[in-house]
């Protein structure tokens, strides 16, 4: 057992993997080359297109112990990793794990699969039931936590070996050409998908929409793809992407946001060529509202905006406020639209967009990002990951990616939840680290890290509420009190990655 | 001049509502006791503010509790439990003649001798809001020294009259103004009422220019959402601020000519546009929009 530089207990072992514990967000250097793939050869009379998941499965010759992904992009609609783990059932493979780029709440249907031990690792963050309930130790199944960075960092050094990749492509053809904005399971951007496209050992193009050939546009080609399944349904489109995201109603969370725009005014970035990033939610909506209120009153011209991608900034790109896009996921129908028929807005993987080992990912060029969080500390280190309960229950998404990259990372949250405060001695996980975050506004105050002395004094002489996290968090302690402590046994039951693949943190199960 | 342009009710039994009074930038915030708490919470919610008043120590807004109309049960409960944790005053509903505020006032006084504070601590915004109120408001704007402002309450007010509230609000000119003219007689603020429909913003934007134009200082409200329209409507603009100084800088020059009139880009100047000059310097001033020394000297010229 090691400290890592922010204090954090880190077993030297976990599951037979030596660990190599976080220093800081900047240092640790790649020193392998690039994964790489078997090349293969092709006769123009041979066709790719298979029966059946069953038959792919077994053209893809897996064994037990290997790994195998999907991706994402149909979120809480997504059938296919319910389907192919039921499959690897009863094909009566063990030991299996989901590389997949991440778990969602319609995914609990494989936790009898868990429990029978079909899956016994998932390679990356999980969101809901499964990850609460291996919190709890009524699951047993490993989890890693990855960034969308780290996560295609880890296939791109070989960290992470998929053995077979099932890409689930709402517009298909016979070779595997394949777009995500054509057909009634269309999600957008196929971002996460690419880096398994170009690193897993067999590549399965899964469809519901099979197209004469060619595909056209071509996200993922027929040069990646090994075979090509036609299946009924891929997922419920009501539950791909929402068919509308809005602005938050709620005082405080719109305090916040007034707040924050007026923090991303303060700092001076918002001038001609102003990039920006900001999530789904209604806050970080309401964020963007303001700040193209604001890019308009100063008729400021943006350069791109990125990251999941919503229809508010769809307006944006239309009416002239940014360039381009760049959309490593859509998040809503809008979006959806805007990349089928608009070339200024870009689909773009997971590698370009965050990961730490590359020649400069998309995220280094951000001016400012909107960051959520379920809790913050007074060293300004975020967690997303966990609540306060101690249950994991949230995947990191692009969190620390962008707050490495960004100019200014700003994290909005409300000062409490419930009885409970946001502001933490210390977070219960470190999803991102203090050294990445500038920035912490709540609706009743805002806090600045200790290097932007000049945003200080700029935010105080426009009387914005600006305090010391550390007497903030006595102000919010004062009304909610000092919650009791979770308390957690010995057992590592996940951990969380830092973006270029040192531990910064790690999830206790928690004692009940 | 305290700056009232914004009363924000938040309903006494949601303590979730009442922690964050804090953050919102409303100048007065007036708990609610009356309309807002069904009658099964009455004792709930007077606790809950209570308490909440009390752990406010810290407050950067007045505070002032709607009760129950004296009429009611609960008006004396409410009293009791509430002075003590110090509120700025008390808004007082049904307001319908003098006699009712004048009795509120004595309840006030006996409470002060009993916490053993200065009398005239607690300050009263009683609301006029029934076809008699309204005709008595001329006296009622008089009847306590403790009253800083006359409120209007449309929603009672046009129960009373058996009519409906419209959005446009014909049918409360002649009221509105009624009361406007009692208030600014007796040298008070006056308080517009609720605009209901918290997602309408372009209505709520257009009713209170209309209540500003009429002469209202400042008006109630339902949701936070609604503070920043307020506030921007009764901003002074730029361009009044600018001719505001202009003014002020053409009667400068008039005193030193030995004259109180004096022609400013074709159109003359005399003290009582000196004062609306003044008004709007005042207001800009307590907005912290412009830093001006505006003493009564250089409102009114040396004697």
């Amino acid at each position: 057992m090691a400290k890592n530089s922010l204090g954090r207990e880190i077993p030297a072992q976990w599951r037979g993997r030596t660990l190599d514990p976080y220093v800081d967000p900047w240092n640790k250097k790649p020193e392998v080359l690039r994964a790489t793939r078997p090349l293969v050869r092709r006769h123009p009379s041979d066709s790719k297109l298979l029966p059946s998941l069953r038959a792919a499965l077994e053209k893809c010759e897996l064994r037990d112990g290997m790994n195998i992904s999907t991706h994402h992009h149909l979120r809480n609609g997504d059938l296919l990793l319910n389907l192919l783990v039921k499959e690897m059932d009863a094909m009566g493979l063990k030991d299996m794990g989901i590389a997949s780029s991440s778990i969602h709440d319609v995914h609990a249907e494989i936790i009898p699969y868990i429990r029978k031990g079909v899956i016994t690792r998932i390679e990356t963050g999980v969101n809901g039931l499964i990850a609460q309930m291996v919190s709890k130790g009524e699951l047993k199944c490993d989890i890693i936590v990855r960034s969308h960075g780290g996560r295609a960092r880890s296939l791109v050094t070989g960290e992470v070996e998929v053995d077979a990749a099932f890409i689930a492509a709402p517009c298909c053809d016979v070779t595997g050409n394949m777009n995500g904005v054509h057909g009634p399971s269309a999600c957008g951007s196929l971002g996460y998908a690419y880096t398994d496209a170009r690193y897993a050992k067999k590549v399965v193009a899964v469809t519901d929409n099979l197209v004469r050939y060619p595909a056209a546009p071509i996200s993922i080609s027929q040069s990646d793809v090994d075979y090509v399944v036609q299946i009924e349904s891929l997922g419920d489109p009501s539950k791909i992407v929402s068919t509308t995201t809005r602005v938050t109603r709620d005082p405080a969370g719109l305090l916040i946001a007034k707040y924050a725009s007026e923090v991303i005014h303060a700092s001076g970035l918002l001038r001609d060529g102003f990039s920006f990033q900001t999530g789904a939610g209604g806050t970080s909506l309401a964020v963007a509202d303001n700040v193209r209120r604001l890019m308009a009153e100063n008729k400021v011209k943006g350069s791109f905006g990125c990251g999941g991608i919503t229809g508010y900034f769809v307006d944006m790109l239309e009416e002239g406020y940014f360039e381009t896009l760049f959309d490593v996921q859509c998040f809503d129908t809008r979006a959806v639209d805007s990349m089928r028929r608009n070339p200024c807005h870009r689909e773009i993987s997971a590698d370009l967009y965050a990961s730490p080992f590359n020649r400069g990912c998309v995220a280094n060029m951000l001016d400012c990002v909107i960051l959520g969080a379920t809790e913050v500390d007074v060293d300004f280190n975020v967690n997303v990951n966990t609540e306060s309960s101690g249950y994991l229950l949230h995947n990191t998404g692009g969190h620390c990616d962008v707050a490495a990259g960004a100019k200014l990372a700003i994290v909005v949250a409300p000062s409490m939840r419930g009885r409970l405060p946001v502001v933490r001695d210390s977070v219960t996980t470190v999803t991102t680290p203090g050294e990445t975050v500038d920035v912490i506004v709540t609706e009743r105050g805002i806090c600045v890290s200790a290097k932007h002395a000049d945003l200080v004094a700029e935010l105080k002489r426009r009387n914005l509420p600006v305090k010391d996290i550390r007497q903030f968090h006595e102000e919010i302690t004062r009304v909610t009190g000092k919650p009791r402590p979770v308390e957690f046994e010995d057992e590592v039951v996940a951990l969380v990655e830092y973006r270029d693949g040192s531990i910064i943190d790690v999830v206790r199960k928690v004692h009940e | 001049m305290r700056l009232r342009r914004s009363l924000l009710y938040v309903p006494g039994n949601m303590p979730g509502m009442l922690q964050n009074i804090p953050v919102f930038e409303a100048d007065v915030v007036m708990v609610d006791l009356e309309d807002a708490v069904p009658l099964q919470e009455k004792d709930a919610a007077r606790l809950l503010a209570r308490n909440f008043l009390r752990s406010y120590t810290d407050r950067n807004k007045e505070m002032f509790v709607r009760i129950n109309g004296l009429d009611t049960p609960y008006a004396l409960d409410d009293l009791r439990e509430i002075l003590p944790a110090l509120p700025d005053g008390i808004r007082l509903p049904k307001a319908d003649n003098p006699e009712v505020v004048e009795r509120l006032d004595t309840l006030l006084t006996e409470h002060e001798e009993h916490l053993g504070l200065e009398i005239g601590h607690f300050k009263i915004i009683p609301s006029i809001e029934s076809a008699e109120g309204v005709l008595n408001c001329v006296q009622t704007a008089v009847s306590s020294p403790r009253l800083v402002a006359l409120a209007f309450g449309a929603e009672d007010f046009t129960a009373s009259m058996e009519i409906d509230r419209t959005k446009t609000g014909e049918e409360l000119f002649s009221a509105r103004t009624q009361i406007v003219w009692a208030a600014k007689a007796a040298g008070l603020q006056v308080i517009d009422t609720i605009f209901p429909d918290v997602n309408d913003m372009e209505a709520l934007r257009t009713e209170t220019a209309l209540i500003k134009r009429l002469g209202f200082t400042g008006k109630s409200l339902v949701n936070p959402r609604q503070i920043e329209i307020i506030h921007e409507v009764f901003r002074p603009s730029a361009k009044e601020i600018e001719h505001a100084l202009e003014v002020m800088d053409a009667i400068k020059r008039a005193r030193e000519m030995g004259t109180g009139v004096i022609s400013l880009k074709g159109r003359m100047v005399d003290a009582p546009v000196v004062t609306r000059a003044a008004r709007v310097l005042k207001t800009a001033i307590a907005f912290g929009m412009i830093d001006f020394d505006l003493t009564d000297e250089v409102i009114h010229g040396e004697k």
